[in-house]
């Protein structure tokens, strides 16, 4: 073999042995945050620490039962009026391929999804915040519903996309008016597709910090009062990560864990499902 | 054929069965049964499900307007008293009423672009191996996954790991290069940017690498061709604007970013001297400073930055989805 061929063979080798290299030091930041955080939040996780609401500086202990319950009403809350609008949104988006509406409607939905989070903020503010006069937990909701909004759309119009015409028209041929058709038929074939996209955004949602700033707030108090502010995970990681005490940080590694693990779970738990199912997002 | 016998007989038009009804047939109108009612209620709400559908698609056009309206409203005070130099005023300082987005517009073009550099090597390298050289299997299938987890770790954690962990690195890293070693800045937040905007680009170039035909790759090979060369020869350049649709959604990313990079950059709003001054991005000091804002310029300045900042991902996004929207055409 002479030296230019094997001069060739060998750079392919070394590129092949780069890219290798570079793929895999991807995972390492991911393992580093992971392997961090739990080391540094598991100890603080215990049954008091679930259950009490954060004390005031100076005093150690102290829980963050008001950032989790806070968490699962703003998410439940926004899942409430994200979820039916998404799916209707998805399947007119399906139904409709080609109409003006349905491309302009995509694009929006497009646009929606590259909105930095920050902006939804902004404007949740301004419709929500402002003329009722303060902060409030319902604003944090439907800012949050509306980044979820793009996410569920987009899931359920690409699994009804897939499904075969036939089970539409099979539903026809039997004489089902429309409406049956898509919320007995074609909605419960794809609903596992369904279920994963609306999985992945409220794992998305769960984490966001930023359109919460100027909505919900944060509130140091158990607070169930759904007009009033409210604390939740990401704020209270926030607030208490950039404040200089330790026991703040303690509390919000102790947060930055659940989140963390919650998110996660979530998102591996999506994929489990979308394997199984054979899904394509 | 007769007119008499037409009464009773079955015709076709457009091939369409019709049957001629006498007078006295059709005037007799029955009254309408259960069954009829239940098939009027059906039409009726097929009728008002199709009309949902329809406004649910409306509403998403005027949620996106709506919102585009609303920043454009609340932004006026600044724009009138401010002018369109605001955008290159260099100083910023809400104290002397003084606003000039410069440093914001520095900061996040700084950070955005250098995260931008340090992880396209990472997440081509990341595409090229799903796409060409290990495409299925298990240890690619959990690379891959394990990529898509990047995207989801929440920001606000990725800040709190930054201060913790990243910004004492980068510190001593200053130190031994001779730098004021403040170890927060520019650098530390393009470099938890560069982390999180990875998997945005890898995706989208690993399903475009793998759309590449093969009879283009064989015949290259069978010309002799090293599988390096067949990369970067064959199948980079075939899905070269891919690429760069998925490195413009990852900077549509960057630019919007906002909880990670508050927690680390330091927020001054002095324009950055170097890569590892402190700084601000747009998206950042709309963080720190929106609630503080306590007259109505001051806010509508922020609110302004808000504008600009929907106004470039909106752009962005819309030239990396047509770009992909091609390609999956073709």
């Amino acid at each position: 073999m002479s030296t230019k061929i094997k001069y060739r063979i060998g750079k392919s080798g070394v590129f092949q042995g780069l890219t290798i290299a570079f793929a895999f030091a991807c995972v390492i930041p991911l393992i580093a945050i992971l392997l961090y955080i739990i080391k540094a939040g598991a100890t603080k996780i215990n049954w008091h620490f679930l259950t009490n609401v954060p004390k005031p500086v100076g005093e150690s202990g102290g829980g963050i039962a008001n950032a989790l319950l806070g968490s699962m009403l703003i998410i439940l809350l926004a899942s409430i009026i994200a979820i039916p609008i998404g799916i209707l949104c998805g399947i007119f988006l399906s139904e409709n391929k080609k109409s003006k509406l349905a491309y302009w409607s995509r694009l929006c939905v497009d646009v929606l999804q590259g909105i930095p989070s920050i902006v939804i903020g902004i404007v949740a503010y301004f419709w929500l915040v402002k003329p009722f006069g303060g902060f409030s937990a319902i604003s944090g909701s439907i800012a949050l519903a509306i980044m979820m909004l793009p996410i569920v759309i987009r899931s359920t119009e690409e699994t009804l996309k897939l499904l075969p015409d036939s089970l539409r028209e099979a539903g026809y041929a039997l004489g089902l008016p429309f409406h049956r058709v898509i919320l007995k038929v074609i909605v419960p074939c794809g609903v596992s597709g369904i279920l994963s996209g609306v999985m992945l955004s409220v794992a998305r949602i769960a984490g966001e910090t930023a359109p919460l700033l100027f909505t919900a707030f944060g509130n140091p108090y158990l607070s169930t009062d759904m007009r009033k502010p409210m604390q939740s995970l990401p704020l209270l990681i926030f607030n208490y990560a950039t404040s200089p005490y330790n026991d703040w940080h303690d509390l919000a590694w102790g947060a930055s864990m659940i989140l963390l693990v919650w998110v996660l779970l979530l998102n591996i738990f999506t994929k489990l499902i979308t394997r199984k199912w054979k899904v394509q997002l | 054929m007769n007119t008499s016998s037409l009464d009773n007989t079955l015709i076709t038009r457009n091939e369409d069965a019709l049957r001629v009804i006498s007078l006295t047939e059709a005037a007799a109108v029955p009254k309408a049964t259960k069954r009829e009612k239940h098939t009027y209620r059906q039409i009726g709400s097929e009728r008002n499900f199709r009309r949902t559908l329809t406004a649910i698609g409306a509403a998403m056009i005027a949620l996106v307007l709506g919102i585009f309206i609303t920043l454009i409203i609340e932004s006026i005070p600044s724009i009138k008293s401010l002018g369109i130099g605001y955008l290159w005023g260099k100083t910023w300082d809400p104290v002397r009423d003084i606003y000039g987005a410069y440093p914001f517009l520095i900061g996040t073009l700084l950070t955005s672009f250098l995260a931008l550099f340090i992880s396209i090597p990472f997440s081509f390298a990341v595409a090229i191996f799903l796409g060409e050289y290990y495409p299925t299997g298990w240890l690619p299938n959990l690379l891959k996954n394990t990529v898509e987890l990047i995207a989801a770790v929440p920001s606000v954690i990725y800040g709190f790991w930054g201060l913790a962990v990243l910004v004492p690195i980068v510190r001593s890293f200053e130190n031994k290069i001779g730098i004021e070693p403040a170890g927060i800045g520019i650098f530390t937040s393009s470099l938890i940017l560069a982390v999180m905007i990875i998997p945005y680009a890898a995706s989208l170039g690993r399903s475009m690498i793998q759309m590449v035909p093969s009879n283009l790759k064989e015949a290259a090979y069978s010309l002799g061709a090293t599988r390096w060369e067949v990369i970067r020869s064959v199948s980079l350049p075939y899905v070269k604007s891919g690429l760069f649709a998925g490195v413009l959604l990852s900077l549509g990313r960057a630019l919007g970013e906002t909880m990670a990079v508050t927690m680390v950059i330091g927020n001054t709003s002095l324009i950055p001297k170097n890569i590892f001054a402190p700084g601000n991005t747009m998206a950042s000091v709309i963080a720190n400073e929106f609630t503080e804002a306590d007259h109505p310029v001051y806010l509508s300045a922020l609110i302004e930055l808000g504008l600009v900042l929907f106004l470039v991902t909106f752009v962005i996004n819309l030239i990396g989805k047509k770009v992909i929207q091609r390609y999956t055409n073709e």
